[in-house]
């Protein structure tokens, strides 16, 4: 219980202090501040995706059901988050670059994810048999995963980068924010990443609830 | 019992010698990949008329009707044995790798043989030029091999789902991107007069994706073909 | 000499329970009947045996003299006839066969082939595409491929349907013939059948 209310203080107080107390970016002034929220969306996307794939391995090693339904929640967070995130992209994308969809290799990665869950949502609601439907999805989100690592080498190759490359991790890999920024960047980050968890633990309780009901 | 590699590498050929067989007298599969491919390729010509296309908008035509026509065309190849109620026979006959296995080659075949006629079609009606022949057919059978891995395991999870439409475009179409992308990279190479080492990247993209693919495949495929 | 066990075996489509905890010991010699009120689950419980279907719960083994074999094994030695197998229309009789043999890894010549077509009294029409055969023509061909098959453990499901007298005099001499060798699970509510069976499973109950 504690937690949460740690994190309702947290979170407001992260909103407000990225309006007011954290440094806007040297070159592209206010708007770098929806990054604060942007990137935790983007990594709680992507997360997502993870989570929903082990579980879809977890499943087709034990049968056992419950693992299939986590990893339709989580598909269905990670299709929140990455509207989200493309939303929040679009945004900052005609702030800083004057137009709202330039197919640059992160957004165009961020729509593959889309496509993605989109994907597989729809297999999921195509298949009315719960076993039937579990290892069918599994398969699919195992399949997509796997696709992953060919899609992160070849979008890049596309367009070049608009993105700003050596605001967050420099070509050394290492985390080069500032003390200001480093304070709230993280935290939100945590932020996000448990209130994808909440929600996630959520959607279960209330699938186990309305399961009960129905028998 | 059986257990030797030609063994194997008979049983999977004769699915694959059954496929083409049916094929040939159906002509199902088949007429869906021609007539998509040459209707979208004449009115391309069509529409376009005098102007002249750059190399990259060919080489990007050249896989979207590929795609497109194995949208329409490879979608059905698990679908119909589920209609027709021969899966059981399937079944029956052998273990779920050699299903597959007979399954992926034909597809394969299925889109090679389309090449071979709508390349042509390409040259006359898009003045495509082929200058680096080499690399234009390896890209392309490689690319087709790839098309085929990734396609023939969707093939299955849509033959057991009961909105067929426009799944199988819905679900092939993320994991091909990269297919798409090497394909098209390595027809541009291959068509604007790139020597064929400056297409290694696009072939080894190709080739890798295809054994990863195939293997992926191979093990979760049991898991859609078994009920 | 192959012979099958099912232990505790359940099958439930979605929430729908068909049948629980069957148990079965079938020996090489054996024929044992499944009998039960349409919807029962017979076709169920024989797909589940044939390895066309998984069980929900429970575990099937294929006994070899003392010892078990697996179910990898043990496939090649399986067969099942049933109103739900079909052929492949565009194909004639012959290629339907041969095909199905090839893909079993089996080595038989065409000759061979159209003789056990014969046998099944489908003489002439071994070049004929099955899908201008009758059902009962298919049924007949589905003996003439668990002849070319010589499967161990016969699963048959409601072997009679759509045959003629001639087609079921052919069946009972298939199966008194054969039986020694084999061990048959037959499913049917056809009296005439079911005297076939040493012993019986009941479903439905």
């Amino acid at each position: 219980m504690w937690w949460k209310i740690l994190l309702l203080v947290g979170m407001s107080l992260i909103i407000i202090l990225t309006f007011t107390w954290s440094p806007p970016q040297a070159k592209l002034g206010d708007v770098s501040r929806i990054f604060y929220f942007h990137v935790p969306v983007a990594w709680v996307s992507v997360l997502a995706f993870l989570v929903a794939m082990l579980n879809s391995v977890w499943y087709l090693r034990t049968k056992n059901l419950q693992f299939d339904t986590n990893s339709g929640i989580a598909s269905k967070l990670g299709l929140l988050f990455t509207f989200l995130a493309t939303v929040t992209g679009s945004i900052f994308a005609k702030a800083a670059w004057g137009s709202y969809w330039n197919w640059d290799p992160r957004e165009t990665s961020l729509f593959i994810l889309l496509l993605i869950y989109g994907a597989y949502l729809a297999l999921r609601s195509a298949v009315p048999e719960e076993t039937k439907r579990a290892a069918l999805s599994s398969v699919y989100s195992i399949l997509a995963f796997v696709t992953v690592p060919f899609l992160v080498f070849v979008v890049p190759r596309v367009f070049k980068s608009l993105h700003p490359t050596d605001s967050i991790v420099d070509k050394n890999l290492k985390i080069q924010m500032s003390g200001q920024v480093s304070a709230l960047f993280f935290p939100s980050l945590l932020a996000f990443t448990v209130i994808f968890f909440w929600m996630y633990y959520l959607h279960q309780k209330v699938e186990k609830l309305s399961a009960k009901k129905e028998v | 019992m059986p257990t030797s590699l030609s063994l194997w590498a008979s049983r999977v050929l004769a699915l694959l010698g059954k496929e083409i067989k049916t094929e040939l007298r159906t002509r199902y599969a088949f007429n869906s990949l021609l007539m998509f491919s040459v209707v979208t390729l004449t009115a391309v010509s069509f529409s376009v008329g005098q102007f002249a296309l750059s190399v990259q908008v060919k080489a990007a035509l050249y896989w979207l009707i590929l795609f497109f026509a194995s949208m329409a065309g490879l979608a059905q190849v698990f679908i119909k044995e589920e209609e027709a109620k021969t899966s059981y026979l399937l079944k029956l006959a052998g273990p779920a790798s050699i299903i597959y296995l007979g399954k992926f080659l034909y597809n394969w075949v299925l889109l090679l043989v389309l090449q071979v006629i709508i390349i042509p079609l390409f040259v006359i009606f898009l003045d495509l030029e082929l200058s680096n022949l080499a690399l234009f057919l390896t890209v392309s059978v490689l690319g087709s091999l790839a098309l085929s891995a990734a396609t023939t395991i969707i093939g299955a999870i849509v033959s057991k789902a009961n909105v067929k439409g426009a799944l199988f475009a819905v679900l092939s179409f993320p994991l091909l991107i990269p297919v798409l992308v090497a394909g098209i990279e390595g027809t541009q190479l291959a068509t604007g007069g790139a020597r064929f080492s400056e297409g290694w990247g696009q072939l080894r993209l190709l080739v890798s994706f295809s054994v990863v693919m195939l293997t992926v495949s191979l093990i979760l495929f049991e898991f859609v073909w078994s009920e | 000499m192959l012979g099958l066990k099912l232990e505790g075996i359940s099958k439930s489509f979605g929430s729908r329970r068909v049948f629980s905890d069957i148990n079965l010991e079938l020996k090489a010699g054996q024929c044992c009947g499944v009998i039960g009120p349409n919807g029962s689950g017979k076709s169920t419980l024989l797909k589940i045996a044939a390895g066309l279907l998984s069980p929900s719960t429970g575990k099937i083994t294929f006994l070899a003299g003392e010892g078990e074999v697996s179910r990898e094994t043990a496939r090649f030695s399986i067969f099942w006839i049933a109103p739900d197998l079909e052929f492949y229309g565009e194909l004639t009789a012959l290629e339907n066969l041969s095909f199905f043999a090839r893909i079993r890894g089996i080595k038989k010549d065409n000759s061979e082939i159209v003789q056990q077509i014969q046998r099944v009294g489908l003489g002439k029409r071994e070049n004929d595409q099955v899908g201008s055969y009758s059902t009962g023509m298919r049924q007949r061909l589905k003996f003439a491929l668990a002849l070319v098959c010589q499967p161990q453990i016969l699963l048959l499901d409601e072997p009679g349907s759509n045959l003629d007298r001639e087609g079921v005099d052919l069946v009972e001499q298939f199966i008194q013939k054969s039986r020694p060798n084999l061990a048959i699970c037959l499913a049917t509510n056809n009296p005439l059948e079911t005297k076939y069976a040493d012993f019986f499973i009941t479903l439905g109950q």
